[in-house]
This record gives C-alpha cells, sequence and structure tokens, in this order.
C-alpha cells in the first residue's frame, strides 16, 4: 500500500519537489521510507537529514499526528496507508 | 570590563530597565518621559531575558542573570538598582531527582498586589517555580513539571521555555501559564493540578492544526480590572479569550503579519493591547522595513498602527516577546526594545515614540517601572496628546467568575481616562 509524505513549503522549490510524494510501500520504517523520498526527490535529503543521517534539529517528522521523537525515531514503525509530514520545528524569540 | 554607570533613581520617576545580552541597562526619567539618564550596564557581559519590579514591600527588582561561564541566577536589588545581590543568594534551582538543569530565566512576576512577596519564575527548561519570600527561597511547581504532556514539549528556536506567568490578581489559587511549545496551562489549585487551555489556537507547524496541547504561543496578557479576558499573540495568530483561556477566538484582522514575538496591555484600559507584528517565516522582521507598534483600542476589532516617531524606511527590526511594555501613569507610557539595540520610549499610549538609547547590545526584555504611586504623579501636559486623545471609556465590570466569587474579593476597577490611549 502507499504511503504519502508531505513536504513543507520551504522545500518545494527545490527541484522535483511538491507538496505531497507518494511512495509504494510497505515500509518498515521511516527511514525506509525516507530513503526511498530521497530517490524520488534527492534534493530534499540534504535538507532534512544532516551529514550524519540525524534529523537536523529544527525540522520535526511526524507518522499521522505522532511526532517521531516520542516514538522511535528514524526506526519509527510506519503503517500501510498513512501520512508522513515533514515540517520545520517551531523557533521562538 | 566596562564602567558601570551609576544611576541614581527619584521618587516621581519611571525607571525603564532593559535586559540585554550583555547586561542589564537602566534609565530614568521624570513623568514626562522626554529625557533619559542612563545607568549600568549591570551583570556586564550576562544575557538577562527576565526583569521584574515588586513593590509589595518595598521597591525590588529582579534579574535572571545567565553568566556564560557559571550558570543562571536570579539576582535581586533594594536600591532601585544600585546593588544587586550576588550570586551566591540565588537559590533557583531544579532539586536533583528532577534529573534536569536550569538553563534560563524567562520570566519573573510578582503574585497579584497584597501577595505578600509571593514571585513566580518561568524557565528553560519549561517549569514554574515559586517564591513565597520575596525570591530568597525557591520552590519547583511540581504538578507542572510532573504533567504527563511534559514529554512532549519541545523546543522551538528560543529554547523549551515557559515564558508567560498570570497570576490571577483576584484568585490567589489560579495560575495561568503558557510556554513555547506546549501552549497555555491553568491551575486552579494553587499549582498542584494544570490543564491545556487551547482550544481554537491553531498550530500552523503540526499536521494536527488544533491539538489540545503543543501550541507555540508566544505572549498572553490580561487586565487586572476584567482578568477573564485575555489576548494572546501566537506563533501565527492573535487571539482573544472571554473565558479565562477555555475558548479562544482569532482577532488578526487588519494586522500586516498575525505573526509576532510581543504583547503587552494599557495600564488603565483592558481594551487596549500593543503588539509588534513581524515577518513570518525566516526573516522575521517588521513588515517593509518599517517601524510600528499596533494597538487596538477596542478589544481586537481593528488594529492601528502608530510609527510616528519610529523609523520607516530600511528598519529590519526584531521585538521579542518581553521587549515590550507600559508604565502605570496617565497618560501611560509604552516601551520597546530591539534586537538592535534601541530602546524607544512614547509618553502618549504610543500616539508618538522617542528614541531612549541606541549602541546597546540586542534587547532581550524591557520593564518599566513608576516609582511612587502613579496615580499621586502629575505628569506635565504632552504636547498634543490632549488633543489626539480618544473619548474616555469606562472600564467594563468584571465577570464575577465562579473562583473570585469563592474568594469574594473585589476587583478594582481600571481608571478612567480619555488620555493616551
Amino acid at each position: 500500500m502507499p504511503i504519502r509524505v508531505r513536504l513543507p513549503a520551504i522545500l518545494r522549490d527545490l527541484p522535483g519537489a511538491r507538496a505531497t510524494v507518494e511512495l509504494a510501500g510497505p515500509f518498515a520504517s521511516v527511514s525506509d521510507a525516507l530513503d526511498a523520498l530521497w530517490l524520488e526527490v534527492p534534493t530534499v535529503r540534504d535538507r532534512v537529514l544532516t551529514e550524519t543521517g540525524d534529523v537536523r534539529e529544527h525540522v520535526q517528522l511526524f507518522v499521522g499526528y505522532e511526532s517521531i521523537r516520542f516514538t522511535g525515531g528514524l526506526a519509527t514503525a510506519v503503517p500501510e496507508n498513512t501520512e508522513i509530514t515533514i515540517v520545520p520545528a517551531v523557533s521562538g524569540g | 570590563m566596562p564602567t558601570v554607570r551609576d544611576l541614581q533613581v527619584r521618587k516621581g520617576q519611571v525607571l525603564v530597565m532593559a535586559g540585554t545580552s550583555k547586561g542589564v541597562f537602566l534609565f530614568a526619567a521624570g513623568p514626562k518621559r522626554d529625557r533619559w539618564q542612563r545607568g549600568g550596564p549591570h551583570f556586564a557581559g550576562s544575557p538577562a531575558y527576565a526583569l521584574a519590579h515588586d513593590e509589595s514591600r518595598g521597591h525590588r527588582l529582579f534579574a535572571g542573570v545567565e553568566n556564560p561561564f557559571y550558570g543562571t541566577t536570579i539576582r535581586w536589588s533594594d536600591d532601585l538598582g544600585r546593588t544587586w545581590s550576588d550570586e551566591t543568594s540565588s537559590t533557583l534551582k531544579f532539586p536533583e531527582d528532577t534529573g534536569v538543569s536550569l538553563k534560563r530565566i524567562w520570566q519573573i512576576v510578582p503574585a497579584a498586589n497584597g501577595s505578600n512577596g509571593t514571585i513566580y519564575a518561568g524557565v528553560e527548561p519549561s517549569a514554574l517555580f515559586v517564591s513565597r519570600d520575596r525570591g530568597a527561597t525557591w520552590e519547583l511547581v511540581r504538578g507542572l513539571f510532573d504533567h504527563p504532556h511534559r514529554e512532549k514539549w519541545t523546543p522551538g528556536n528560543g529554547g523549551q521555555c515557559l515564558h508567560t506567568v498570570l497570576p490571577h490578581p483576584a484568585n490567589a489559587s489560579q495560575i495561568m501559564v503558557a510556554m513555547s511549545t506546549g501552549g497555555v496551562y491553568r491551575s486552579e489549585d494553587g499549582g498542584r493540578t494544570w490543564r491545556p487551555r487551547n482550544a481554537g489556537v491553531r498550530v500552523d507547524f503540526m499536521p494536527d492544526k488544533y491539538p489540545e496541547f503543543g501550541q507555540c504561543v508566544h505572549k498572553v496578557v490580561r487586565h487586572p480590572s476584567r482578568p477573564e479576558t485575555l489576548f494572546m499573540q501566537n506563533h501565527g495568530g492573535l487571539y482573544r479569550s472571554d473565558d479565562n483561556g477555555d475558548t479562544w477566538q482569532d482577532i488578526a484582522k487588519g494586522v500586516p503579519s498575525d505573526f509576532g514575538f510581543c504583547m503587552a496591555i494599557h495600564p488603565h484600559d483592558p481594551d487596549v493591547v500593543y503588539i509588534v507584528p513581524l515577518e513570518s517565516g525566516l526573516f522575521r522582521a517588521v513588515p517593509e522595513g518599517k517601524m510600528r507598534v499596533y494597538r487596538t483600542r477596542n478589544g481586537g476589532k481593528s488594529w492601528e498602527a502608530l510609527s510616528k516617531g519610529l523609523p520607516q524606511q530600511d528598519a529590519n527590526e526584531v521585538v521579542l516577546r518581553d521587549a515590550l511594555c507600559v508604565d502605570q501613569l496617565d497618560p501611560a507610557g509604552v516601551y520597546f526594545g530591539t534586537r538592535s539595540g534601541k530602546v524607544y520610549a512614547s509618553a502618549d499610549g504610543g500616539a508618538s515614540w522617542s528614541l531612549v538609547a541606541d549602541g546597546l547590545p540586542p534587547v532581550l526584555c524591557v520593564r518599566a517601572a513608576v516609582i511612587g504611586d502613579p496615580a499621586k504623579i502629575r505628569v506635565p501636559h504632552a504636547r498634543g496628546a490632549r488633543a489626539k486623545a480618544a473619548p474616555a471609556k469606562k472600564a467594563a465590570a468584571p465577570r464575577r467568575t465562579k473562583a473570585t466569587s469563592k474568594a469574594g474579593t473585589k476587583h478594582k476597577p481600571a481608571r478612567k481616562s480619555g488620555r493616551g490611549r
């Protein structure tokens, strides 16, 4: 079953990027789903992950409504027919 | 180290405190608020995100001071800023069993008048402390720290901060806090239990746009004469609540941006609120390069730009969440500081502005205090202020709530004034 990845507005201007990217699943984890996303939209990868493969500090990833910060990080399971949302984390002052 | 300039503040003057990234600067002027003398910097080199003035037993100034090497401490002065307590007197720290350490003090707030020395401090990581002895000792408010939501409050760029504390002016058991991120929480039992109060407040940065909690609230204000009414500057969105935070309604009509950090309420009129809109997104500066404070005089139905005396070209200014405040005089003084190191003052409720200081380190917070009884201080007639004044408006009588009825406390009505709105 496919899953959808929603990209934030700030990344949609990158070559190949768009608001929603549909990926053919299944995926065992968020990490696996992102690997498929990078194949589809390679320009997004370095904006979301650091050189060491960690999610950038001010980027948040949600599976459904749950932030992966609280569900196992990149190892979080990805249910079928779900949506992964990438959002810039808030920054206050 | 820079020479610390001494400032003698006299009765009848207004004291403006500016916390910067490199210390605290003080400014004093007479009630006309047109000629300012400068003092400081105190704690030179140390950021100060929180300042407060308590007059429950004589004047005491508070400062949250972050020494980059030796940590964050709360300091006070009983002589209007000439001398301050030393680091060793600060007892504001997390208990060992919490497993966290104090990073920053974001807010210092005396409880309502007559609270007999109760002071609250909002800190990072998000937590609330209370002192019952005017700052000498502090206790972590465990009810909030142990809240099951806590593990899901997440830090923004400014950190995981509890930046707003609103003790109820008539009911000592009721406290409201706001944090970024986390949202608004309210306790009705003196801090033992807390419930989120964010219904109607939008979250643009999460898949669920209206969650129970997790909002990035930037500032909430209330007027003591109408405590059930609250105004909120959210991370995207301006809101008003008329039921003490139970529900919120969008009031962002007529502003160039609904993003901003700071918010202040007029000292004598509960319908007058000030904000400084900023461009959202990454730029985070005043729109169009115009330094404008926006004011509503009707509780958020409409907003007007206040720009007289402020730069209207190439002003890429940012005003942070606690860098806007008012004094208690009539006409009210309004003050703000910018990240570019400027402090502006208005002695006529925002109608016109003048520069108090330039060239300061980035301004993090601004607080104003009237030394003496504001009602007894005669403000010299400011030219043009009366002619442009709004008609006198009587503040609505405070609604009696269950909580206030139980407390049996009478609200002091807002002062009637037509000047300088």
